[in-house]
């Protein structure tokens, strides 16, 4: 049972009833529940016009409202002396020095890719933009996370190439470069798939705008695409609700994206911060113009007086609701000065964006929607951003757990090494991704020093010694397994990947995958996850600065696996000016592992999934002093210049890990490990270095200092892969592997 | 100093980077917008990378009716140098100011990776600084990256050393006759700095900067 965490009752309200045989009443269908029907009248006095439920039902959904996670989320740190906007506003700020700014947000878009894979997936890059925009700043790169059911499903493959290609034909035309992200494949996916965005944009500090209303006088102009009825009610009905069978009946709920308005749209916007000329802004996204109005009058404290018959539309014949509602791609809503309302027309008719005066704000607090002069909406505005009911959904730990954990495997002797490293190298979720990015523009604006395919992405900022680099990571079998310590995990992963760039971890954004919120078991999920990365955040210093949450992922009943995404920033200042990557491996070099061997644990690895299909025991737990010494150690061997090649120990582990740095540098390597197992053992803060042996004194240095074990266990010569251990050896050829590693996901698509 | 103009359309997004390493390669470049009708005093003109009037109907199908355009097609009909970078080249095509058109690569997928190219014909604005023979790794970017020319009449400057896209004769870079308007499939304004991964899209660039210091004879 749900427990309303503030007063839902208003026990005296009517609340309408359906006719026997006739269809539902309309707050039911909105998907307003009959305790929220109450509340709304509660704020009103009386009962709701049908344009106030259309606006109710949207700002109170789910994915607007956060009304299951909320009272989770303020577990998060948030501050740190460089954060300059946290959670709340359209995206997270971040003060990199010498007046730059970065903003930082990360979305999600899995229910509308469920429904049509290409628009759903172009959509959610086009939305992700304009939350960073709407802040002031330039997006200047977007990575993507990516998660499936397996390819070897036909429908999967659909879902599959389509995201990528909606992807790749709003990216790339709208002009912002992809330059990093994730693709994952596991059976949980195949009736709901995860498309997760994130967007990094920059700005000098005096660009910095926020989604405020400004004060009474103000005028509200509408700038961008024309409106229609596309997507009407997509955060409620499609980003609020399971899936059955009848989904494709939900198609008319996603929107459908124009990359080419939305390139106008950025260019004018920015122009406008240039020059000055808004008091605020804000993106119209999901709950379309409701929000846009809502929520700035909200932040300003105060009201709105709106006319719909001066929207441009873009068919006639749409009701005020519609309007309210309509979730029409490329909009957005520019707060000016009166003196400043023709200078902003002309710089929207220069580039060619079509704009209308909506609205002026009053002093009172009221969203008063006009058509004409019939007023069909008068609410509080803050009552629709901020009286969204809180919801204290019921938890309990899933009674499964015990079950899972002491599932172990029990492996008494190895498979066979050079079989199964080519295994995991054929597994779609390790092999290169190359098939993917090669879609994306990942270079444009000439600031991708490392791109796709590494650990992390890294950015240069042009005219600055500035470095950026960004990570980001999910496991759902890992989460599954142990939502603590998994999300912990993926933390301080993010946090090494950007810190073997060189760059030191700033700031988190994290986007939070689940099923079903209205079952304990997925609220525990939730609760234990929150708990994880809240955490490691906090050990590592690091503060979460915007994040999104995704629920109701679940069809005919099946909970995806909890699968949270934690996005990292790091700064690199100066920038190294030859930072480590993968090809840099020569003949000659030592190979060395930092972080060593601890206990055995094949647990959630990928080697017992796709060897033995098995999923199950309990993972390790991670180690915050071992994390921030491993974070240290990669940080001083960059600004030392001691590694050509620094890669992170993760899914697949030493073996996988290994081959990778083959792969790219065309070498062969020899190393020897003490147990075949620590080659398939995924354990945390782990991560191996190619070196110049001249230097091995120097690198011994590094590990001491920072307090983290390190050995050479190798050397990299030849082409071939070979290991040696106790009781066994295998010899893999590189080119072999390579070509495993690369056709693994094109094969498949074929 | 050397003045080239790089337009921007609307949907256009290298006009920035362009100017970036058209500066490194010695140039004082600037933006043009494509309502400009009056490009006195630029000694050369780029028309960049991106995706113009949104590449709606086909990629160059609405830019070639941009107002601008009959200024450039004048540029080019009095020999001076213009050059066509990607989505720029298509617009040369859609135009007539460079043989043939694009279509869809073979593979039917957008190709974002560096590429080799092998200069075949140095007598052009954009080739005349480099060796023949010299190979050229440049990043491609393109869609709509096939280059075909039943009539065969455009020039083949640089070929791909391998086929990516199924350009016909490889074709990677294509001159007029005069050899004072290119289009480039690659884009040699990411292959500017070493520290992106190749620099060897300067000898291109440096080579097109000299062109538009040099006096035209036609």
């Amino acid at each position: 049972m749900t427990i309303p965490t503030d007063d839902l009752q208003f026990e005296d309200a009517y609340v309408p009833e359906p006719e026997p045989g006739g269809p539902e009443p309309l707050h039911r269908r909105l998907g307003l529940t009959d305790d929220e029907y109450r509340a709304i009248c509660r704020i009103l006095g009386r009962d709701p016009r049908p344009a106030e439920l259309a606006m109710y039902s949207v700002m109170w959904s789910e994915h607007c409202s956060y009304k299951s996670s909320r009272p989770f989320l303020g577990r998060f740190p948030t501050e740190a002396p460089w954060v300059v906007v946290g959670p709340g506003e359209n995206a997270g700020v971040i003060d990199l020095g010498d007046g730059w700014l970065a903003a930082l947000r990360i979305e999600s878009h899995n229910h509308p890719t469920f429904v049509e894979p290409f628009q759903g997936a172009a959509t959610g890059i086009g939305g992700i933009l304009r939350d960073v925009f709407t802040m002031g700043a330039r997006p200047v790169a977007l990575w993507d996370q990516i998660r499936f059911g397996p390819l070897d499903h036909p429908r999967n493959r659909y879902l599959f190439s389509g995201t990528v290609s909606g992807i790749a034909w709003y990216g790339n035309a709208v002009g912002v470069p992809t330059v990093g992200g994730e693709v994952a494949f596991e059976e949980c996916y195949s009736g709901n798939p995860l498309v997760n965005v994130m967007c990094l944009g920059l700005m000098r500090a005096d660009e910095l705008v926020l989604g405020t209303a400004g004060r009474p006088g103000t005028v509200a102009i509408l700038l961008g695409a024309a409106t229609g009825r596309d997507g009407i009610g997509g955060a409620s009905v499609l980003a609020s609700a399971s899936f059955d069978e009848s989904s494709g009946a939900k198609r008319p709920s996603v929107q459908v994206g124009d990359p080419f308005e939305e390139k106008k749209l950025i260019e004018a916007c920015l122009e406008l911060y240039r020059r000055g000329l808004v008091v605020g802004i804000q993106d119209l996204g999901a709950a379309g113009l409701s929000c846009a109005t809502s929520e700035p009058a909200a932040r300003a404290g105060v009201g709105m007086e709106v006319h719909l018959e001066a929207v441009h539309v873009r068919e006639s014949g749409m009701t005020p609701a519609e309007l309210l509602m309509s979730e029409s791609q490329e909009r957005m809503m520019a707060f000016v000065d009166p003196a400043h309302v023709d200078d902003v027309l002309a710089v929207a008719r220069r580039w060619e964006v079509d704009a209308s005066v909506v609205g002026t704000v009053r002093s009172g607090g009221m969203l008063s929607v006009y058509e004409g002069d019939e007023l069909v909406a008068e609410v509080p505005a803050a009552s629709l951003s901020e009286d969204a009911p809180r919801y204290r959904r019921e938890l309990g730990e899933p009674g499964w757990m015990e079950d899972l954990w002491s599932n172990t495997l029990g492996l008494v002797a190895p498979p066979d090494t050079s079989e199964t490293l080519l295994r995991l190298l054929d597994d779609p979720s390790i092999a290169s991704a190359a098939w993917v990015y090669e879609q994306y523009d990942h270079m444009l604006f000439l600031n991708t020093v490392v791109g796709p395919g590494h650990d992390a992405s890294l950015l240069r900022i042009k005219g600055t010694t500035k470095g950026l680099a960004v990570s980001t990571d999910g496991n759902g079998r890992l989460c599954y397994l142990d939502p603590r310590r998994g999300a912990a995990r993926l933390v301080y992963e993010a946090a090494l990947n950007v810190a073997l760039c060189g760059a030191r971890p700033r700031a988190v954004v994290d986007n939070l995958n689940f099923g079903n919120p209205e079952k304990p078991e997925v609220m525990w999920q939730f609760r234990e996850t929150v708990e994880g990365i809240a955490d490691a955040c906090e050990a590592l210093g690091v503060p979460v600065v915007g994040g999104n949450v995704s629920f109701y992922n679940e069809t005919d009943g099946r909970d995806i696996y909890p699968t949270p995404v934690v996005g990292m920033l790091g700064l690199a200042d100066p920038m190294p000016p030859s930072p480590p990557r993968l090809d840099r491996a020569t003949d000659g070099m030592d190979l060395w592992l930092f972080g060593l061997e601890r206990a055995i644990n094949l647990a959630g690895s990928a080697f017992e999934q796709v060897t033995f299909g098995h999923v199950g025991g309990r993972p390790s737990a991670p180690d915050p002093t071992l994390a921030k010494a491993a974070v240290e150690a990669a940080l001083s061997l960059v600004s030392e210049g001691l590694a050509p090649v620094l890669h992170d120990v993760s899914d697949g582990s030493l073996a996988v890990a290994v081959a990778e740095i083959c792969i790219a540098s065309e070498v062969g390597v020899s190393l020897r490990v003490s147990d075949w197992r620590h080659l398939y053992t995924e354990d945390p803060h782990r991560f191996l270095a190619a070196t110049d042996p001249d230097d091995a004194e120097r690198v011994a240095a590094v590990a001491a200092e920072a307090g983290i074990p390190a050995r050479p266990i190798g050397r990299f010569e030849g082409t071939e892969i070979v290991f040696e251990m106790p009781g066994a050896a295998a010899v893999v050829d590189v080119e072999t592997a390579a070509r495993t590693y690369r056709e693994a996901i094109p094969r498949r698509l074929r | 100093m050397t003045r080239i103009g790089v337009v921007t359309f609307p949907g256009s997004n290298c006009e920035h980077d362009t100017v970036w390493a058209l500066t490194l390669a010695g140039a004082d470049a600037e933006l043009v917008w494509h309502r400009d009708t009056d490009l006195t005093g630029l000694d050369g003109v780029v028309l960049p990378g991106g995706f113009a009037h949104g590449d709606y109907l086909r990629p160059g199908a609405i830019a070639r009716f941009s107002p601008v355009m009959s200024e450039v097609a004048r540029l080019a009909s009095e020999g001076r140098p213009v050059l066509g970078i990607c989505n720029g080249f298509q617009i040369l095509c859609e135009a007539g100011l460079i043989p043939g058109a694009h279509i869809a690569n073979r593979d039917l997928a957008f190709i974002c990776r560096p590429v080799e190219v092998e200069v075949v014909d140095t007598d052009s604005i954009l080739t005349r600084a480099a060796e023949p023979g010299r190979r050229l790794t440049i990043p491609l970017n393109s869609y709509e990256g096939a280059w075909v020319d039943p009539s065969r009449a455009g020039r083949v400057v640089l070929r791909y050393v391998d086929d990516p896209n199924g350009s016909q004769d490889r074709a990677a870079a294509v001159a007029n006759e005069a050899g004072n308007v290119v289009g480039i499939m690659p884009h040699p304004e990411r292959a500017s700095e070493a520290v992106l991964g190749s620099d060897d899209g300067l000898v291109l660039l440096a080579g097109f900067v000299d062109s538009c210091g040099r006096e035209v004879t036609v």
